[in-house]
């Protein structure tokens, strides 16, 4: 097979190249240039690129560079402004997978005539009797499945990803063995567009307004400010100055309009369900038991999901941001947590 | 393992980029290569290197028509248009002046020095009008090139130095000649100017090797200090083998351009008949008004992934200049032509030089209409760019 590897300049992918190699496939390599700021780690930078580029070169590959930036723009750093103002949590991975690698990209790979797009995702493509299904990855602490919920069977159909069956510690062993350049090189973090150093706040600063706003008990009494509301999410503890001790404070409720956060405690946060929009299903709508996995390194809570998108905990759970995408797992036997589809949270259901 | 070069041939159409060497050239370079002495030194191994350099010179200074005095052997034209820029401006202060289309080794020294950039027409020519307003007495040097790489439009130099030398007297007029040796009298463009760049590996030279020629009233305050080689312009010591390449190269270039021009020239007629019979191609600016070995082409597909079908096809070819990190980005060149970013992203630059052949252009016209009709076919009509 003729086959096309994202190489972001990380040693994931470089051993899911390797891997292509090593089975014979005829394999080339692309890395995408998104975005022109500074990143501390993404796919970026000047030097993701030269290692992605040198990888290719030791396995003997070729190697092209895509500048999808204006589409990044579009569909993943925008949103996630606009996100932001209307005071939702979104999850931009999730976009950047959706618009840019398994869909411009894709679109790329057969005007290309390439048969298969490799990724080094942590996440395995299994073959159910109703179609190709992701699968969490065999290191759960690296699974990536929830940020590729939401890729149609049609499109994994012309995926690979060779990752899926192995460790964190097997992937880079194998890149150390083969003397790739990448081996130790650290694990990507957190959002790719938004360097540690400058953080959030600064990245927002000059793209959008950001609003000071009353931090407010439950039963309305101000206890505190805010600069910058569009930055809090719903389950945050940290960097809300309150003030005084005792028992842990957290943003219960995040109203933007209303330039107003609501402070309550961990039982205030509690919930007995998540309402979820924009449904996007592997292969049609799913209802019952399901397995709800809500944030990117988060574990999976055990739930019931009705036809209109309601997902009601068997145990409470705290509230889900809105923004943030809600996706559903069911365990298979022969192929362990296969993903059924997703979508975002709209809301939570109370108790 | 992929390999295109198992299933098509190499038909290189990237001459702009870099073109190969000169037999002559390569020769006389691996024998320099063989030579070890410092032409700085005082003995005789020292004495037969700095021969062979000044040969170099020599031979360099009687193409260009000027003084070898003048003759500044550097790393490159991208050095010889820094020098040219920052050696001006430390010298003698004032402003830099350039055409928008420049190279970035213009463009981003002119810029540096808080320099001001003259617009182009539609058609890539030096807006004179907006020279003529941005020319004053606190003008130091003024930089345009005698071919642009991309396009491969020709400057009118005559009426640019004619305003420049009723304007800016003062101000020295450099022209960054890198894409012109192959095509132009380079004597001629030496004798309207008061500095000229030249890079070795765009006319069979190797690369590493440039030229900056300036005439004797000309000031530079050197941007590389140290043991004073290059009449203190250019400290260190000198690659004789690159220069002793370079001057070949450039001998050869010259004479044979009388006899390579009409031939390219018929090659290149033969791309834009075939490329203008294509549906969503049209050539990017006035045929006439540019050098036969660059073909630039406007299409309604994305360059970038036409370039990846081409290779595959056996065709290396570019588009635009690429950024840091190799990705293609929408050209300044066109972008300063007022042409939209859809337009800059379709574009395609095939070019040639004395290795070119008929060959190559019927390889190329073989495959560059399925080329363009698959990449139709594959987009989904969104990104179709009309």
């Amino acid at each position: 097979m003729k086959v096309l590897v994202a190489l972001s300049g990380g040693v994931d992918s470089s051993v899911a190249a390797a891997l292509m190699v090593e089975a014979g496939h005829e394999v080339a390599g692309v890395t995408l240039k998104l975005w022109g700021g500074d990143s501390d780690s993404g796919c970026c930078s000047v030097s993701d690129v030269d290692d992605a580029r040198r990888v290719a070169q030791q396995l003997g590959i070729d190697h092209y560079v895509f500048n999808f930036g204006s589409d990044f723009d579009r569909y993943v750093v925008e949103p996630y402004l606009a996100d932001h103002v209307a005071g939702l949590t979104p999850n931009p991975c999730v976009e950047c997978n959706r618009h840019i690698k398994f869909d411009r990209l894709l679109e790329r790979c057969d005007v290309l005539g390439f048969d298969r797009l490799v990724t080094g995702h942590h996440v395995k493509l299994v073959d159910t009797d109703a179609g190709p299904r992701l699968a969490r990855s065999a290191d759960d602490a690296k699974d990536q499945s929830y940020v590729l919920h939401m890729i149609p069977a049609t499109d994994l159909a012309r995926c690979w990803f060779p990752l899926g069956e192995m460790t964190k510690t097997e992937v880079r062993e194998h890149a150390e063995r083969l003397g790739l350049r990448t081996a130790a090189k650290p694990d990507s973090q957190d959002v790719c567009f938004i360097t540690k150093s400058a953080g959030r706040s600064n990245f927002m600063t000059g793209r959008i307004d950001l609003h000071s706003a009353d931090l407010v008990d439950t039963d309305g009494t101000v206890v505190g400010q805010t600069s910058e509301v569009e930055l809090i999410t719903i389950g945050q503890r940290r960097g809300l100055d309150l003030g005084g001790s005792g028992e842990r404070r957290y943003a219960v409720n995040v109203d933007v309009p209303g330039r107003k956060v609501t402070i309550g405690t961990a039982a205030d946060l509690m919930c007995s369900g998540v309402l979820v929009s924009n449904l996007a299903w592997a292969d049609g709508p799913v209802e019952g038991p399901v397995q709800v996995q809500v944030s990117a390194h988060g574990k999976a809570m055990a739930g019931e999901l009705d036809g209109d998108g309601h997902v009601r905990w068997l145990e409470p759970q705290r509230r889900v941001a809105p923004g943030q995408a809600v996706v559903f797992y069911r365990h298979d036997d022969v192929h362990g947590d296969i993903v059924l589809g997703g979508g975002t949270a709209a809301g939570h259901l109370e108790t | 393992m992929f390999d295109p070069s198992v299933v098509a041939p190499t038909v290189y159409l990237d001459h702009a980029a870099s073109t190969p060497m000169h037999a002559d050239a390569l020769a006389a370079m691996v024998e320099q290569l063989g030579s070890h002495g410092n032409p700085s030194g005082a003995h005789r191994v020292a004495r037969a290197a700095r021969h062979h350099l000044e040969d170099a010179r020599d031979q360099v200074a009687s193409i260009l028509g000027m003084s070898p005095h003048g003759i500044i052997f550097t790393s490159g034209g991208t050095e010889a248009d820094n020098l040219a820029i920052s050696g001006v401006v430390a010298a003698s202060g004032g402003r830099p002046v350039c055409g928008a289309t420049e190279h970035h080794a213009v463009l981003d020294p002119v810029r540096h020095h808080g320099g001001d950039v003259v617009n182009v027409t539609s058609g890539g020519a030096i807006d004179l009008d907006h020279l003529d307003s941005l020319l004053d007495d606190e003008v130091s040097i003024v930089s345009v090139m005698a071919v642009n790489n991309e396009t491969g439009v020709m400057a009118d130099l005559d009426a640019i130095s004619a305003l420049v030398r009723a304007k800016s007297p003062q101000a020295v007029l450099h022209c960054d000649a890198v894409q012109a040796a192959n095509w132009v009298d380079l004597a001629s463009i030496a004798a309207t100017v008061d500095a000229v760049s030249l890079a070795g590996h765009k006319f069979g030279g190797p690369k590493g090797a440039g030229v900056l020629a300036v005439r004797e009233q000309v000031v530079l305050e050197p941007l590389v200090r140290g043991g004073g080689q290059e009449h203190e312009r250019r400290s260190g010591t000198q690659n004789v083998a690159a220069a002793v390449g370079f001057a070949v190269a450039l001998a050869a270039a010259t004479s044979a351009r009388a006899e390579q021009a009409p031939r390219i020239s018929a090659l290149s007629d033969r791309i834009l008949d075939a490329a203008s019979a294509l549906a969503g191609v049209r050539p990017t600016v006035d045929v006439a008004t540019r050098v036969p070995g660059i073909c630039h082409l406007t299409t309604d597909v994305e360059s970038e992934a036409l370039l990846v079908l081409l290779e595959q096809h056996g065709v290396m070819a570019s588009a635009a200049s690429s950024c840091a990190s190799g990705a293609l980005q929408p050209s300044h060149v066109l972008m300063a032509m007022g042409r939209s970013l859809a337009e800059a992203s379709g574009a395609l630059r095939l070019s040639m030089a004395h290795a070119s052949t008929d060959a190559d252009v019927d390889h190329l016209i073989g495959v560059l209409g399925d080329c363009l009709g698959r990449l139709r076919a594959g987009s989904r009509a969104d990104r179709v760019m009309s």
